[in-house]
């Protein structure tokens, strides 16, 4: 099982080909809509391509409630576990 | 009797698009009419969607009006007359009579010779449903030549204060005329992949039925259209970006051969999304008409692809990868030759 910061560099790289925000600012207490600027619907894209890194299922009414990396980071160790 | 008498097809033959046309509708509404109703702004509005702005139609041009119109223009660019064609299909689902079809009236208007008529309801997938149909029409013998009209007024049902859709849907008409190949190498229509997931019906829906829209306890009211819209990205941009790469490995088309990517104008959120997917090259001509056309379901792409040959971003004899999506779901993809 990959690392607290394995998953957060994993996530990042996504958020960076995505939406261009670059890596290093994907840190765990970032919100994606105030901090990073992510709206709702590159968010489904970063939750697909995490799905598919990660080999983990983020439901829909679960999208929401990842308001911080850091509550996306912690959801995919739990749901990977 | 020893049973039916099955004509035999006299020689195989391939079908191709002859000729295509396009209608938009006079009025041009920006996104700062559009806000005037809705809790939005002109940058959100192009961010989420790329549009600009959209055509809406007047009340005197109605669905029958702008296929003639797309119509006219079509059977021009293909060379064919009106007494030529065999069946004419519509799909929409803006023709606000449940019955006669639109097809039959836009048949007599534009002079057929009683060719065979009818609509189709397969919502934003129309075209590609319809372009399937009168292609195996023609390669049957069924038919000499069909006509294709994609064909919506989505202005009626949509709700002007629905933030989620009142920027989005828009009015017009598209046609195609799909005729034999000169030869059977010279097809140009590939095979399609299609299907539907009524599962998911409830993305995508008309709210109410007439009965209950009319029986309304606050009054009569026309149904309005409503939209789940993060899911439809997602099952636009992933499951509909699978679904085009196997209409290119149906007909034997790598996306290196491709010229031209035309999906339905739902998004250019979805289109951005799906290009990616698909991992196009760079010098595959994007269709991007939602910015100055909107979602105009079954009419976008033959809209699309008319303005592509307007601006020299399509060259007749381009391949192009075509697919529309939308409710039901329902989904229809084909590799095509551009006319």
């Amino acid at each position: 099982m990959a690392s607290t910061e394995e998953i957060r560099e994993g996530l990042a790289e996504i958020v960076n080909e995505i939406t261009g925000v670059p890596a290093e600012d994907v840190q765990l207490d970032k919100s994606f809509t105030d901090d990073l600027d992510i709206d709702s619907l590159s968010m489904v894209e970063v939750v697909v391509a995490a799905e598919e890194k990660f080999g983990v299922k983020i439901p829909d009414e679960e999208v929401k409630n990842l308001a911080t990396v850091g509550d996306a980071v912690t959801f995919i160790e739990k749901a990977g576990s | 009797m020893s049973g039916i008498t099955i004509q035999p097809v006299a020689e195989p033959r391939a079908s191709r698009i002859l000729g295509i046309g396009g209608y938009r509708p006079s009025r041009v509404i920006t996104n700062a009419e559009v806000i005037e109703q809705i809790d939005s702004s002109d940058e959100w509005i192009r961010t989420r969607s790329g549009i600009e702005s959209r055509r809406w139609a007047t009340d005197e041009e109605t669905v029958v009006s702008m296929s003639l119109a797309a119509a006219g223009k079509a059977l021009a660019d293909a060379g064919v007359q009106p007494a030529q064609l065999d069946c004419v299909i519509v799909s929409t689902v803006t023709h606000l009579y449940q019955t006669p079809s639109a097809a039959a009236e836009i048949a007599h208007k534009l002079g057929t010779n009683q060719a065979a008529a009818f609509d189709i309801s397969a919502a934003c997938a129309g075209f590609c449903y319809g372009l399937s149909l009168a292609s195996d029409m023609v390669r049957a013998g069924t038919a000499g030549h069909v006509l294709v009209i994609g064909v919506e007024r989505l202005s009626d049902l949509t709700d002007q204060t629905d933030r989620s859709t009142a920027f989005l849907f828009a009015d017009g008409a598209g046609a195609a005329v799909v005729g034999p190949a000169a030869s059977p190498d010279d097809g140009g229509i590939g095979p399609v992949v299609w299907g539907s997931d009524g599962e998911h019906l409830d993305l995508i829906r008309q709210r109410e039925d007439w009965r209950d829209a009319l029986h309304n306890e606050a009054g009569p009211a026309m149904p309005h259209l409503v939209m789940q819209g993060n899911q439809v990205f997602r099952w636009a941009s992933y499951e509909m970006a699978k679904a085009a790469q196997q209409a290119l490995d149906a007909a034997g088309v790598t996306v290196d051969d491709l010229d031209v990517f035309v999906p339905h104008q739902a998004n250019m959120r979805i289109t951005d999304a799906m290009a990616r997917q698909l991992k196009l090259p760079e010098r595959v001509a994007i269709a991007r008409d939602i910015a100055t056309q909107g979602n105009t379901s079954a009419a976008s792409i033959p809209l699309a692809i008319e303005r592509m040959l307007e601006t020299g971003e399509a060259q007749s004899g381009d391949f192009a990868l075509i697919i529309g999506f939308g409710a039901g779901l329902v989904y229809a993809a084909q590799v095509i030759r551009i006319p």
